[in-house]
C-alpha cells in the first residue's frame, strides 16, 4: 500500500513537472525567437545555425530534438542547454519548434 | 506703398527660409529595433529619438553602415534585405532582397559601392551605392562572415566552413580576389582596424585568433593568442562574440574570449597576449571608448543584464552596471563623452556619461539591438 502510495505521488509530481505554466511558456517562447534566434535566426529560418521551421524539422524526433538542446553537438557551435533548461522545457521547445507554435 | 511690399516680401522671404532650415546629420544615428523590423532615428547631441522608418523586413542581427555625406543608412537585414533609409526624411529610399540569409555588410572607402555578406548562398554580393543595382556577385559556397571596408576599394572577409579569408579588389572593372587558406577552424567574426591595416578574425573552432597584415602581397596568416584557454574544455557559447573595430585601447587590442568568461589583451605591435582580465560572463562586445582609455563589456546569455567597464591600462574591472535584461549593444558618441547601451527586453536604451556612469537619459525603443551613429561613416571598418 506504501510502496502503491508513493508511485501514485511519483506519477502525480511527474505529470506536474510536465506542465509549463503560461508564463513560463512566454518566457520560453522568447528565449527561442531571441536567444536561439541569434544562431538560427528570430524567425527560425537559419544564420550561423541551421533552419528550425516546422518544415526544416519535418519528420524529425521530438525526443531527439530535445536531446540535442539537452546535450548540443558537438564538433559544432551548438551548445548544451542543460543548466539552464529542464528536460520538460527541452521537450515544450522540441513541440514547440516542430509546431511553429506553443504546443 | 511699394516700400511696404518689399518690407512684405523681406519677411515673407525670412520666414520661408526659416521654415526651410536645413538639418546637419552629424550627431544622428539610428537604433535597430530587431523584431518589428524598423529603425528609430536619434539625435544623440539632443539625447531624443526623432522618429521611426518601418518597412526593413526581419532586421534581428541587423548592422547600418552611413554614406560619407552621413545622409543615408544602408541597413543589413538577416532576411537579405539590404535597404537605403534617409534618415533625414525617414523615409525608404531603395530596397533589395539580395540573398535568403544574410550578415552584415560594408561600405567601400569611396562611398560608391554597398558589399553584402551572406550565409544563404554563402558569399559577398556587391551594389551600387546610389541606386542599389547589382555590381558584383562573389559566391564562396562557405557560410560568410567578418566582411570589411579595406583601402583602395577592397572588401576583405572570412569563410566560415573553410577557414579562409578573401581579399576582393573592385578598384577595376572585375574583382580580383586574393584567397588565403589557413587561416583555422570556423572563423565567426572579424575586424580591421581604423588605420585599415591589419585584419583579424576570431576562431570558434580553436582558441586563437588570426591576424593578416594587408600591407603585405599577399598576406600570410599569423595565428595570434594561441591557445588561450590554456587546454581548459571552453563552456558552452550561447552567443558568439563581436569583433568590432572598436578593440585597440591605446597600445593593446580587447578581446572577447570565446567560451571563457575573460577579456583578452594583445600588444597592437608583436600581438603578444599581455594580460587578461576576469570579467562577469562570456564577452560579446569588447568595446574600446574612443581614446582607449575604458574598454566597456556586455555578456552572451544568460548573463547579459550587466556591463562591465575596464581601465585599459591596468585591465582592472572599475565599474558594473546593471541595466536590465539583454543589453545587446553599446555605441559611444564620436569622441567618447556618452554611451548609449540597448536594454532589449526592456524596451529601452540607456545613456550614460562614460566618465562617472551617471545615467543621463532613456530611450524608448521597441526591443532594441544594434545602434549605429553617423561618424561611422568616417572609420574604416565600420
Amino acid at each position: 500500500m506504501r510502496s502503491a502510495l508513493a508511485a501514485l505521488a511519483l506519477t502525480v509530481s511527474a505529470a506536474q513537472a510536465e506542465i509549463i505554466d503560461p508564463a513560463r511558456a512566454a518566457a520560453l517562447e522568447r528565449l527561442v525567437r531571441q536567444d536561439c534566434g541569434a544562431c538560427h535566426g528570430m524567425t527560425l529560418k537559419g544564420g550561423l545555425g541551421r533552419a528550425l521551421t516546422p518544415q526544416a524539422l519535418a519528420g524529425a524526433d521530438p525526443e531527439g530534438l530535445s536531446a540535442i538542446v539537452l546535450d548540443g553537438v558537438p564538433g559544432t557551435a551548438m551548445p548544451p542547454w542543460r543548466g539552464l533548461l529542464s528536460e520538460t522545457e527541452a521537450r515544450w521547445i522540441a513541440a514547440y519548434l516542430l509546431k511553429g507554435e506553443a504546443p | 506703398m511699394i516700400r511696404l511690399i518689399a518690407a512684405l516680401l523681406l519677411a515673407l522671404a525670412a520666414f520661408s527660409v526659416r521654415a526651410e532650415e536645413p538639418r546637419a546629420t552629424g550627431a544622428l544615428g539610428v537604433i535597430v529595433e530587431r523584431a518589428t523590423g524598423s529603425l528609430v532615428v536619434i539625435d544623440w547631441r539632443a539625447r531624443a529619438a526623432l522618429g521611426r522608418v518601418e518597412g526593413l523586413g526581419d532586421l534581428s542581427h541587423a548592422s547600418v553602415v552611413f554614406s560619407p555625406d552621413q545622409r543615408f543608412a544602408y541597413v543589413f537585414g538577416r532576411d537579405g534585405g539590404l535597404t537605403k533609409v534617409d534618415i533625414l526624411d525617414r523615409v525608404i529610399v531603395a530596397r533589395v532582397m539580395q540573398a535568403g540569409n544574410a550578415i552584415g555588410g560594408a561600405i567601400s572607402d569611396d562611398g560608391r559601392l554597398v558589399a553584402v555578406s551572406n550565409y544563404e548562398p554563402g558569399g559577398v554580393r556587391v551594389f551600387d551605392a546610389d541606386t542599389l543595382a547589382p555590381v558584383a556577385d562573389m559566391p564562396t559556397g562557405s557560410k560568410t562572415i567578418g566582411l570589411v571596408d579595406a583601402p583602395g576599394r577592397r572588401f576583405v572577409f572570412s569563410l566560415w566552413d573553410a577557414g579562409e579569408t578573401w581579399i576582393a579588389d573592385l578598384s577595376g572593372p572585375t574583382p580580383q580576389i586574393t584567397r588565403i587558406a589557413g587561416i583555422g577552424a570556423n572563423p565567426y567574426d572579424a575586424l580591421i582596424t581604423g588605420d585599415g591595416r591589419t585584419y583579424i578574425a576570431g576562431l570558434f573552432g580553436e582558441d586563437g585568433l588570426t591576424m593578416l597584415d594587408l600591407w603585405e602581397t599577399p598576406p600570410r596568416p599569423r595565428r595570434v593568442l594561441a591557445g588561450y584557454g590554456r587546454g581548459a574544455a571552453p563552456l558552452p557559447v550561447y552567443k558568439m562574440p563581436h569583433l568590432e573595430g572598436w578593440a585597440l585601447a591605446g597600445d593593446r587590442f580587447a578581446l572577447p574570449a570565446v567560451g571563457r568568461h575573460e577579456v583578452l589583451w594583445a600588444d597592437a605591435r608583436s600581438f603578444a597576449e599581455v594580460g587578461r582580465t576576469a570579467v562577469h560572463g562570456q564577452p560579446v562586445f569588447a568595446v574600446a571608448r574612443p581614446g582607449g582609455r575604458q574598454v566597456w563589456v556586455n555578456f552572451a546569455h544568460p548573463l547579459n543584464d550587466t556591463v562591465q567597464v575596464i581601465d585599459a591600462p591596468s585591465g582592472a574591472v572599475i565599474h558594473t552596471l546593471t541595466p536590465g535584461p539583454a543589453v545587446l549593444h553599446m555605441e559611444f558618441t564620436p569622441r567618447g563623452a556618452e554611451v548609449w547601451v540597448s536594454v532589449r527586453d526592456a524596451d529601452r536604451v540607456d545613456v550614460y556619461d562614460a566618465a562617472t556612469f551617471e545615467k543621463l537619459a532613456e530611450i524608448a525603443a521597441r526591443a532594441p539591438s544594434g545602434i549605429f551613429f553617423t561618424a561611422r561613416a568616417h572609420r574604416m571598418g565600420l
